[in-house]
């Protein structure tokens, strides 16, 4: 039983604080994932809870114990690192082993547990090898290999992904999520691919100059991000946004272009208010070609010319020119279509969302 | 006319083969080939005369030979891992060091700048029984009322010799070592961290891994260094007294100019060659294998 608690957590070099006091509650046997982009401080967080970083104020909690002053060895942790950090003098059996001899287990149970281990991450033929003579996927196995083994209360991974190239990516992904529906430990997965965040995590955490923007399931974040930042962040494309200025029962463009305010904003929208206005791919496509939230009285169609499309096969990316700029909007079942092209565009207001201009936090409809 | 038919690359390195030709294989030739002669400078006639094995029958059957052979070898053994230790020691606290590291690395490597023959001067200064800085420090801080003679007894004057040796070359060790720390990958040392090593085992198991091949080229360049030690010795007790700090070439210098034995000296000069050939060997089998377990890629 092995919940992760961060209490106020900061961490300063010399004068510059880099993570601002973060609380965060890891249930037990959960899959968290940290994403931000780079110097976010999710590294550094997940280096503290490691114990390779020291804490500069609050408190780290594994299994209801406060271990800032713990060494690493003493935290009954396992992490994976980004550059695979192999012993590069050992075989894959001892760099998978290793912890176990150092714990002076007798050599039947290591190597039992390092069969085990193997068997799970299809490494069998390799265990003689040194890690020179593997390649990057392979590596990162016997990475997560050397992981399992120790049978840890929490499991850290740093960017394991990174180093690989995009099939293999998908592949390790994919046996991350079973070890974890295998192990039943904590996991505490630090990524800056919102993708690896979305498909692995039971939680994300989004974090963004040492702040946490925003905790939820990967369906909560998408659905409802509570800032700009995570709206922009999660999701691929990413949601277009612009400012609006409230006017008459409408949203207005800076380019004069109106559409009417989303049914769910109708009372809490001050006339003249300045607003982020953000509507995601999938909420814009040429009519027909798209499926709204259903409210079809939430629809509103504007005639657009096409700037561009990219063709996925099973759906085009369609660059429109809206306001000056282009959006991005997603269509199923594509039909080919000319630059320049004009095309009716269904704009689904039932699924837009309104930021405050200042803070950047969403506005509750 | 046969010059125009070597090639251009042939031809412009012809000069520096001939410069080496001149320098280094003809006065080898001639060195082996005087090591087969009763060659004395004393007699240039000698020169021509050859006695086949002789001299190195004689000079394996020699035990003052042996005697030196035996003590360069103890005094190899006991130097380069005196050198090792300190130079792994030291190279270990100055990568600890978070400020002044580049005064550090440039301090450490002082004892390298000076010639063997001013560390024999200093050394032997050090040690004088009388006057010497050494014996005055133990009396001043109560540690003996004695006249330690360092340089006279033969025992002292090995130790004498090997700590002039060890403080001149450490800095070529913790160079070395220091290099490896530095290029060192963080990451292995973290995981191990994490596996649950204690610094100890970290440094047993990972760090010491990865810099064995740095140790092992700063061996083999020591050995050869060390196994041609001259200078030092030559100046703080010209391998006295009464030969118990006579080394291999004070030995062979002794017996070519003293004795004036030019072929016989040459004949040593052969065997004690040898000795830091199968050295060298050694090491570097040793660097390849280290290398070949850490997957270098250099």
């Amino acid at each position: 039983m092995a919940p992760v608690t961060l209490r106020k957590l900061v961490k300063r070099y010399g004068a510059l604080e880099v993570v601002h006091g973060i609380d965060l509650e890891v249930k037990d046997r959960e899959f968290i994932a940290l994403v931000g982009p780079s110097g976010c401080g999710k590294s550094t967080t997940l280096r503290m809870i490691a114990g390779l970083e020291d804490v500069s104020d609050g408190a780290i909690e594994i299994g209801g114990h406060k271990v800032n002053d713990l060494p690493p060895r003493a935290r009954n942790i396992s992490m994976v690192f980004q550059s695979y950090a192999l012993y590069p003098h050992m075989t894959v059996a001892e760099n998978m082993g290793f912890s176990l001899k150092i714990a002076g287990r007798k050599p039947d149970e290591i190597k039992a547990r390092v069969d085990e281990a193997a068997a799970i991450l299809d490494l069998g033929h390799l265990l003689e090898r040194r890690p020179s003579q593997l390649s990057g996927g392979q590596r990162q196995r016997v990475a997560m290999g050397r992981a399992i083994v120790r049978q840890p209360d929490v499991f850290l991974f740093d960017e394991p992904l990174s180093n690989l190239d995009a099939k293999l990516r998908t592949q390790v992904r994919t046996e991350i999520k079973k070890l974890h529906a295998r192990m039943q430990a904590t996991m505490i997965y630090v990524t800056h691919d919102q993708v690896e965040a979305m498909t692995l995590s039971d939680r994300i955490v989004i974090m963004r100059d040492g702040y946490i923007e925003q905790v939820g399931t990967p369906e909560e974040v998408f659905q409802r991000p509570a800032t700009k930042f995570v709206a922009g962040f999660i999701g691929s494309p990413p949601m277009n946004m612009d400012e609006v200025i409230v006017e008459n029962g409408a949203l207005v463009f800076a380019s004069g272009i109106r559409l009417p305010i989303p049914p769910r904003f109708a009372k809490s929208l001050r006339p003249g208010q300045k607003v982020t206005f953000g509507l995601r791919p999938d909420d814009i496509y040429p009519s027909g070609h798209g499926l709204h939230a259903g409210d079809p009285a939430a629809v509103h169609e504007i005639e657009l010319p096409v700037s561009i499309t990219e063709p996925l096969g099973n759906e085009t990316l369609v660059f429109i020119q809206f306001n000056g700029r282009d959006w991005v909007s997603r269509m199923l079942n594509p039909r080919p279509l000319a630059s320049g092209e004009k095309v009716r565009m269904s704009f689904d207001l039932s699924r837009a969302h309104l930021f405050d201009i200042d803070t950047g936090k969403a506005l509750e409809g | 006319m046969k010059l125009k038919k070597l090639s251009a690359p042939a031809l412009l390195l012809l000069p520096a083969f001939v410069v080496l030709a001149a320098v280094i294989v003809l006065p080898l030739l001639f060195s082996f080939y005087s090591s087969f002669t009763p060659f004395r400078l004393t007699k240039p006639e000698t020169l021509w005369v050859f006695v086949g094995l002789r001299n190195y029958v004689t000079v394996l059957s020699n035990a003052e030979f042996w005697v030196a052979f035996g003590r360069t070898v103890l005094l190899l053994t006991v130097a380069l891992n005196a050198e090792m230790l300190l130079g792994l020691g030291l190279a270990l606290l100055v990568n600890k060091a978070t400020h002044g590291q580049r005064l550090l690395r440039t301090a450490m490597m002082f004892p390298m700048m000076f010639s063997p023959v001013l560390v024999g001067f200093q050394f032997k200064f050090l040690f004088n029984d009388n006057i010497g800085f050494v014996n005055n420090a133990l009396q001043s801080l109560g540690l003996t009322d004695q006249a330690i003679p360092w340089l006279i007894d033969g025992n002292l004057a090995l130790l004498s010799i090997i700590i002039a040796e060890v403080w001149s070359s450490t800095a070529v060790f913790a160079i070395l070592i220091l290099a490896g720390l530095l290029a060192m990958p963080k990451d292995p040392v973290e995981a191990a961290h994490v596996d649950g090593c204690t610094p100890w085992q970290t440094f047993r198991y990972v760090t010491w891994p990865y810099l064995m091949p740095f140790a092992f080229i700063a061996m083999t360049i020591r050995s050869l260094d060390v196994a041609r030690a001259y200078d030092i010795v030559k100046i703080m007790t010209d391998g006295g007294p009464a030969k118990r700090t006579e080394l291999l070439w004070t030995l062979v210098g002794r017996t070519a100019y003293a004795d004036a034995r030019m072929g016989l000296a040459n004949a040593m000069a052969y065997v004690a060659i040898l000795l830091s050939i199968v050295f060298t060997v050694y090491f570097f089998r040793k660097l390849a294998a280290a290398r070949q377990q850490i997957g270098a890629e250099w």
